[in-house]
């Protein structure tokens, strides 16, 4: 198979700290890959390491066939980069700073030019492609950041949380131009937090926990693991928790006394949601509450690490 | 909303030598320097009304109470507001970095295949288009509040010269500054501390001969003192002294050390 990117062992640190412990992953020329993880798991640091713009103490990364230490430049016309905070020339307008960067990226002027207004219109950015970037929206900022990764139609490119801090209709708009990207052969690393957005565009995900890939599969293969679907009952008040919980006998997947809350993965099928109903009224427990969804990304650590994703510290 | 036209468009860097894309690269930085001092309003007014106010303030307000001997106040001003003006104009070039490094648009340009710390050099000429505009504007107000310069045509080319090495020197250490800073707010305060007692301990509005001893000798062997009293010379025909070529040395010496640390602290610098 031919591989887009390719990272052998990867580690780095930071001040001692150890960031990344030895990551391995490929992915294949034309395929999305989903790297999900909560805040500090990482994610960023890949990237920056993938995009040379650090280096990584151990291992090899070989993006589109080049080192990425020894030839960083070749890396560099092969790549686009969008981080996690919009970097556009804020004094420049929308076209002006997709001209510029696609003549950084020594496409021809008049290329450029041609490019930067296709980009507008594909954006939808066309109105205010004249005006300067101070003046944009956040999501607008976004959609023009991404434009200007995509310049010079680089066959790889990096995503670093490309929807976060983003409004809904904004985050919809961000899938539809990745899903394109994808149908025309680019091969995209993106990060998330965000299972459901994982699920969404990639071929394929990789769950990073600090600083090593704990699972790896299609979206499909990992829902496998945590259930597809999340049934959510709440006892009434009154009746025994306990004994509610140990009715479920093990298949529960958490249990929050407090809120009287118990969590269960399971198909989604009608029948097995009747097994669980009829279950408590074996015991004379009452259900004041029954909600179906689908699994989180804490749903997923839950399982595969045993605690939950959130206080983690702040991705450096 | 199509991508059709995706992966049709090369790179032209087989047609051109490594020479050629130096240069292009460079002016496309400078280019968007450029561009910045006319987009950004806030610059723009600085950059124009500025040199105006504090042309007045000296020349009205402070002027008469300095005794400057048999020079009038207003040709001892010139040499001394125009330096202080270039000096403080310098910040610029530390605010421009620290706003490209904390919006991450550096981050982008290094993850290029272009020579990134093109974007210092950018900013450092467009501070020298900048404080030429403002020495035309300043000098340009002196004439009409009585400065009357005895410089010959060739002695304004040498004048000329002086500014722009002083401000290269000075824009290359504000770079620095920019890129130690790494925001907005901490290279305002860095900036008031380095510029303020350069600029106010030196020449530039009263004669060093009239401060308490200590600050005397630093005010008459700092860097910008020498370049003051060299334009002062030219200017107005005061005696130069050692200042001229002392001034040049000391452009020349602190250029030779900015650039290279300017360039290690570019590169070194990794993530907000």
């Amino acid at each position: 198979m031919d591989k887009a990117i390719e990272i052998k062992n990867l580690t780095k640190s930071f001040k001692n700290v150890p960031v990344l412990k030895g990551i391995n992953l490929d992915v294949e020329r034309g395929t999305i890959l989903a790297l999900l993880g909560p805040n500090g798991a990482g994610k960023t640091t890949t990237v920056r390491i993938l995009s040379t713009l650090i280096q990584p103490d151990g291992g090899e990364v070989f993006i589109n066939g080049y080192n990425a230490v020894k030839n960083p430049n070749s890396v560099r016309a092969s790549i686009g980069l969008t981080g996690q905070y919009a970097a556009v020339d804020e004094y420049l307008s929308g076209y002006e700073n997709l001209v510029m960067l696609g003549r950084l990226y020594h496409l021809n002027y008049a290329d450029a030019k041609k490019r930067a207004t296709e980009l507008l219109e594909q954006f939808d950015l066309v109105e205010a492609g004249g005006r300067i970037a101070k003046t944009y929206s956040g999501g607008m900022r976004r959609r023009l950041d991404l434009a200007l990764s995509l310049i010079a139609t680089p066959p790889i490119l990096f995503l670093d949380e490309p929807t976060t801090g983003l409004d809904p209709r904004s985050r919809l708009a961000m899938w539809a131009i990745i899903e394109q990207l994808v149908q025309a052969k680019t091969t995209v690393l993106l990060t998330t937090q965000y299972l459901e957005e994982a699920d969404k565009l990639a071929n394929s995900i990789a769950v990073l926990h600090n600083g090593t890939i704990i699972a790896q599969g299609t979206a499909n293969e990992l829902k496998d693991k945590v259930g597809k679907e999340r049934l959510e009952i709440t006892i009434a008040e009154g009746h025994n928790f306990k004994q509610a919980v140990s009715a479920i006998n093990g298949q529960a997947i958490s249990s929050d006394e407090k809120k009287r809350l118990i969590s269960i993965a399971t198909s989604g099928a009608v029948s097995e949601i009747k097994r669980v109903i009829s279950l408590m009224e074996n015991h004379n427990i009452e259900i004041e509450a029954l909600s179906l969804h689908k699994p989180t990304l804490d749903d997923v650590f839950l399982n595969l690490t045993g605690h939950k994703t959130t206080k983690e510290s702040e991705e450096e | 909303m199509a991508l059709s036209n995706y992966h049709s468009y090369k790179s032209a860097d087989e047609h051109h030598s490594k020479l050629y894309w130096l240069v292009h690269d460079l002016s496309i930085f400078i280019g968007r320097s450029l561009k910045h001092i006319f987009k950004n309003t806030d610059q723009l007014l600085g950059l124009t009304i500025q040199p105006i106010m504090f042309m007045l303030l000296f020349r009205y307000v402070f002027g008469g109470a300095i005794n400057t001997g048999p020079i009038s106040y207003v040709n001892f001003l010139m040499a001394g507001i125009l330096v202080q003006s270039v000096a403080f104009g310098a910040l610029t070039t530390s605010l421009s970095v620290a706003t490209d490094l904390q919006r991450g648009i550096i981050e982008r340009f290094k993850s290029l295949p272009t020579i990134s710390w093109g974007v210092l050099m950018g900013h450092v000429t467009a501070d020298l288009v900048r404080n030429i505009i403002q020495a035309i504007i300043m000098i340009s107000v002196g004439l009409l509040v009585g400065f009357h310069p005895t410089a010959t045509l060739w002695q304004w080319v040498e004048i000329t010269g002086i500014v722009l090495l002083f401000t290269f020197a000075i824009s290359w250490v504000a770079a620095i500054m920019g890129l130690v800073a790494k925001t907005i707010e901490a290279v305002q305060w860095m900036g008031f501390f380095l510029v303020f007692p350069l600029t106010f301990a030196s020449a530039a509005f009263a004669p060093t001969s009239s401060m308490a001893s200590g600050l005397r000798i630093f005010a008459q062997n700092q860097p910008v003192t020498h370049v003051i009293e060299a334009i002062r010379a030219l200017m107005i025909g005061t005696p130069v002294g050692n200042h001229a070529w002392l001034a040049v040395i000391w452009c020349l010496g602190i250029i030779i050390v900015s650039i290279p640390t300017a360039g290690y602290l570019f590169r070194r610098y990794s993530g907000r």
